[in-house]
């Protein structure tokens, strides 16, 4: 697939070195990810889903804005060819988590706006804890490209390598994995089959 | 001759396209691609309803539309232009913004599925790896849509109906994966065209179909069962359900907005279909091998528009079920049966060629059948139902 160039500019080269990390702007050098066009509105699309899942006020609108952000994230995947996990991210934030969500806010009668407001008392504590998932969240991110080899082209990976991988290697958290969700599921009928007895 | 009447859709787009300059043949492919899907299934849509309408008139001894045109042929017409004329009522408390995304949302994404349906031989519009995974995680945002619908309304009946929808897919859904799941296991690929490649062979000039051996029987028993209630074709109706619920999550549409739903919940019909034909009828191929004359495409159409009789008349055949039913149905009778057929299809796979897999399997599935539906549903008491909270 032919990637555009944004604007039509000639390729800069943006490589940058921050706290002695190669740092990767977007850019369309050589040897670099080129970023699109579509990159671009994609992550608008996202950022702005996210933000408005934050600042609406209504919260089912919240719920709807936080599942245009989970598209977005989804579309990301398909963008950089990733089939599977942008399918993944669909049917289950989009298709299960979304409307989950959208059931506990009914449910608790939690869609009416509270009067004083849907803004924290205290935003500095939030801000903190914000800034303090972004600093481990970037950490990690820059981490990873000094670790890893500098990928120059797109990895093949197909849906039977992840199938081959999630059997082989990666058993074991799968199977972890697979218990605690047998687990939470058995709890959840108990918990909501307890007054069975003395109902009919 | 036979290769041109096959292809004749491909090679029309090819003469069309010609008439452009190089870089924007493409494109140009592309695009017809999606009109000829945005315009043949709305085409179908109505040629179903009116079938429908006179189908099941007939089942109910009266007439169905006899007054436009000659038997009422042109009703869809009048139909369509009684929609686009009516009024359109937005509910004063309603969520405008919303209440106007749903049924939009729900067309794109029912119209989306197509994109990796193969229709013919080289007439899949986008060919890909996880075809399948596509449809379903696809199928599966039109949820969101029905709960946009129910919950913008602010009308008791629509948040009820939107409720029950979206329970009874998100309970469906799980069998409904499980059961294709079969057919990947047997394939080995996500791709919907290498599925219907698996199929499309003969022997004594019989075709290797998934529904002729035993687990693609129970498998395609199950999916159909799975895709009538996601749906919400009767009997699984409820979400809509007019004697209780006047419309259910769409009471509060009206015009255009109510013949996109319409229409999205016929071209789901007609896409879960097409998805069924894909993987357990072969495609788009013959049912025999003499036939093989007779153009892919007009196969798979055949076969989409026999399920949509096979859906009229069951819904003009069975009462609607009872929420308490329906959930124990899905929980306890297709999801355990599904499990089950994942099962049989791995002894299948691995019990080699021969006369015994076929006696084995059956066994499996025949026994399971009959004592889980025979015995284990008649300790159900399917008598009048004890209310918890209303007497």
């Amino acid at each position: 697939m032919r990637r555009f160039n944004v604007c039509g500019l000639p390729p800069i080269r943006k490589k940058r070195e921050w706290m002695g990390h190669r740092v990767f702007v977007a850019g369309t050098g050589r040897g670099e990810r080129p970023m699109s066009v579509v990159f671009y509105l994609i992550a608008a699309l996202s950022v702005a889903g996210a933000l408005a899942a934050v600042l609406l006020k209504n919260t089912v609108h919240c719920a709807l804005a936080l599942t245009v952000a989970f598209a977005g994230l989804a579309l990301m995947f398909l963008e950089l060819d990733a089939q599977f996990a942008g399918f993944a991210q669909i049917l289950i934030y989009i298709g299960a988590v979304a409307i989950l969500v959208v059931f506990a806010i009914l449910l608790t009668r939690g869609s009416e706006t509270p009067k004083d407001g849907v803004y924290s008392a205290k935003p500095i504590v939030g801000l903190v804890i914000a800034a303090g998932v972004f600093a481990i969240l970037g950490w990690a991110v820059l981490r990873s490209t000094a670790v890893l080899p500098h990928e120059t082209a797109k990895p093949q990976v197909t849906v039977m390598d992840i199938g081959n991988a999630l059997m082989g290697r990666y058993v074991l958290p799968l199977e972890i994995v697979a218990l605690l969700l047998t687990a939470a599921l058995i709890g959840a009928v108990i918990v909501a089959m307890h007054e069975k007895e003395d109902a009919r | 001759m036979i290769e041109k009447a096959d292809q004749v859709f491909i090679l029309l787009a090819h003469w069309l396209a010609s008439f452009l300059p190089g870089p924007l043949q493409h494109p140009a492919m592309v695009l017809l691609g999606v009109v000829g899907i945005i315009v043949t299934f709305p085409a179908l849509f109505a040629i179903t309803v009116l079938l429908e309408r006179k189908g099941l008139g007939r089942m109910q001894n009266r007439y169905g539309p006899n007054r436009v045109g000659p038997y009422g042929i042109f009703q869809p017409v009048a139909d369509g232009i009684k929609s686009l004329t009516k009024e359109d009522i937005v509910p004063l408390s309603a969520d405008a913004v919303v209440h106007f995304l749903a049924p939009v949302f729900l067309v794109v994404v029912v119209f989306m599925g197509y994109a990796v349906l193969p229709i013919g031989r080289n007439m899949t519009l986008v060919n890909m790896d996880a075809g399948l995974l596509f449809f379903f995680a696809i199928g599966a945002s039109s949820e969101l849509s029905v709960f946009m619908a129910g919950w913008s309304s602010r009308n008791k009946y629509s948040l009820l109906g939107a409720m029950r929808a979206v329970a009874q897919m998100i309970s469906y859904e799980v069998p409904l994966l499980m059961s294709s799941l079969a057919v990947v296991m047997m394939t080995g690929s996500l791709s919907l065209n290498r599925i219907v490649d698996a199929q499309n062979q003969y022997s004594y000039g019989l075709p290797h179909w998934y529904i002729f051996t035993p687990w693609g029987f129970a498998g395609f028993v199950l999916f159909a069962i799975a895709a009538t209630a996601e749906t919400n074709r009767s009997p699984f109706d409820l979400p809509e359900g007019e004697s209780e619920l006047v419309a259910g999550y769409f009471t509060e549409y009206s015009g255009f907005k109510f013949a996109l739903f319409f229409l999205g919940e016929y071209v789901g019909m007609m896409g879960i279909s097409g998805l069924g034909a894909t993987l357990f009828l072969g495609g788009y191929s013959a049912p025999l091998q003499i036939l093989g004359f007779v153009p892919s495409w007009f196969w798979f159409f055949s076969k989409i528009m026999l399920s949509m009789c096979v859906f009229i008349w069951v819904r003009g055949t069975l009462p609607r079920l009872r929420q308490d039913q329906l959930m124990n149905f899905a929980w306890k009778f297709v999801l355990p049966l599904t499990l089950l057929n994942l099962g049989v299809a791995g002894v299948w796979r691995f019990m080699g060629e021969g006369l015994m897999r076929w006696v084995v399997c059956s066994a499996i599935l025949l026994v399971a059948y009959v004592f889980m539906a025979r015995i284990g549903m008649k300790r159900e008491h399917f008598g009048p139902r004890s209310y918890r909270y209303a007497e």
